[in-house]
């Protein structure tokens, strides 16, 4: 099996209003004895969705934070665009209310605390989150909290997303209808978008391309071209067989 | 509810107890005579009182300003933290008796030495919950603010600052509880008011009923500051839950 399939990787690198999306080349990276990726390439084009599954441990998280520049590789190299990261488990600001913790990045960028209020505000018809502004986040549901984090993602006004298991934390039917409004979200504002998840179908229901990590140090297994129209529904064949072929991939090495 | 009738209990055994005979009096004197030294007595008492408040206060007021400068200092500076941590640990383990008549000597018998006192008394549980506040805020957090590009000062305003607001609380809450030690030792060591002056005149002449009377109003002065800060902490962190 070959652990480098890479289909689209001659993207033209200026065909999008000068952004170049996301190159990683031949990235490692280790903490201490511990190697997280060992020689990690792949490539999102500029609006393109790319999800990187694997086990737990397998590195996921230090590819975004690779991605967002909170950290250096050990050896090669990693370009992108502005990206900002979406945490695991929201990251939402306890003692803020709804609008501020979606109106933050704003107020990082210089804002004023009404103006970002204000501007966030704006927005949350379009999330379902009308009434809930002055909200503080334990007052939230999951799948609410989820939405005002990817608000406040939206709003760092950065061309790449790196969303990390966004929807790990939530209950499968609230993670389901989360899934569906992630993709609408993206349908109707397009960036580019790197999706880390362990769940197999939430990739396949999501994603343009499926990067598959194996268990640590992480590396990468095999590259899914997921070209399938949207909406696409679980229940799908082609989307059930994607996943299985994405698993048995997983599966073969574990 | 369980605490007063807890107190209703000691103070019902104590009074009898004394009413008894199974104490000397002049060594424990019964609730109802605190109670009736502390209502004969109120024109002495009263004014010392007030002193004792006025050097809490003031010193509490200096030993937050010290603490949060000392706290924010030494979480925002690594050469600050190696400088200062041995000092702000090792004035901890002054005691208190020893110091107090040298800032009496230094500075005389005003309200002064009273007010270095307390404040160094009070100023280390703020400084050092505030700074482990500050520390320890959730990593996640601080990932997302540096992706947004964050500078350290923002970074300090936006995230840490109210993140150690609940340890903060914390520490001041134990300096409230604390600083009346400060004043009354400082007081003994030289003084011509406040309760801990009250205190050594009413055992000097035997009046234990009003040295009783004197330690209840220590008790309380420190136990309405306590309440005051955690009335604040209740307005100010509203995030939290509730016990």
């Amino acid at each position: 099996m070959p652990t480098h399939l890479e289909a689209r990787v001659t993207v033209p690198r200026d065909a999008d209003g000068g952004l170049s999306g996301v190159a990683l080349t031949e990235v490692s990276k280790a903490f201490g004895a511990v190697r997280a990726l060992d020689g990690v390439t792949f490539r999102a084009a500029p609006r393109e969705i790319v999800a990187v599954a694997g086990p737990s441990g397998c590195g996921k998280s230090t590819l975004l934070e690779l991605v967002c520049g909170l950290l250096e590789p050990d050896a090669g190299a990693v370009v992108s665009d502005p990206a900002v990261l979406m945490p695991q488990r929201d990251g939402l600001l306890p003692w803020l209310s709804a609008q501020d913790n979606a109106g933050l990045a704003l107020r990082v960028a210089g804002a004023s605390k009404a103006d970002a209020r204000a501007s966030a505000a704006e927005h949350f018809a379009a999330f379902g989150l009308t009434g809930f502004e002055r909200s503080r986040p334990h007052e939230l549901s999951g799948g609410m909290r989820q939405r005002v984090a990817f608000l406040r993602t939206l709003l760092a006004g950065k061309p790449v997303l790196c969303l990390d298991e966004p929807f790990g934390a939530l209950d499968a039917l609230t993670r389901m209808q989360m899934q569906q409004w992630l993709a609408g979200a993206l349908a109707r504002e397009p960036r580019t978008v790197l999706l880390v998840t362990h769940d197999v179908e939430e990739a396949v229901l999501l994603a343009d391309r499926i990067v598959l990590l194996s268990p640590r140090p992480g590396r990468v297994l095999q590259t899914l071209e997921v070209e399938l129209p949207r909406p696409r529904v679980r229940t799908d064949a082609a989307v059930q067989d994607l996943r299985e072929r994405a698993l048995n991939a997983l599966g073969s090495v574990a | 509810m369980a605490a007063v009738v807890l107190a209703l209990c000691v103070l019902g055994g104590w009074e009898a107890l004394v009413r008894g005979g199974g104490v000397d009096a002049l060594l424990l004197p019964a609730p109802s005579q605190v109670a009736e030294s502390l209502w004969t007595d109120r024109a002495l008492l009263g004014p010392d009182l007030a002193v004792t408040a006025w050097e809490v206060l003031a010193g509490l007021a200096a030993a937050i300003a010290l603490g949060a400068a000392l706290g924010v200092g030494m979480h925002v500076s690594r050469s600050l933290r190696r400088a200062l941590r041995p000092l702000v640990i090792g004035s901890q383990a002054v005691p208190v008796p020893v110091i107090a008549p040298l800032f009496v000597l230094l500075l005389g018998f005003g309200l002064a030495p009273k007010v270095l006192m307390v404040a160094l008394v009070c100023f280390f549980p703020v400084a050092i919950n505030l700074y482990d506040g500050l520390r320890r805020v959730d990593p996640a957090a601080r990932k997302l603010l540096r992706s947004f590009d964050a500078t350290r000062w923002q970074t300090l305003r936006l995230l840490e600052a109210p993140a150690a607001l609940p340890a903060t609380f914390t520490g001041l809450k134990v300096a409230a509880a604390v600083s009346v030690i400060g004043a009354v030792f400082a007081e003994w060591a030289g003084s011509d008011s406040g309760l801990g002056h009250a205190l050594l005149t009413a055992n000097g002449q035997l009046e234990t009923a009003r040295a009783f009377a004197a330690t209840l109003l220590l008790f309380l002065l420190a136990v309405c500051l306590y309440g005051l800060f955690a009335l604040a902490e209740r307005r100010v962190v509203t995030w939290a839950e509730q016990p």
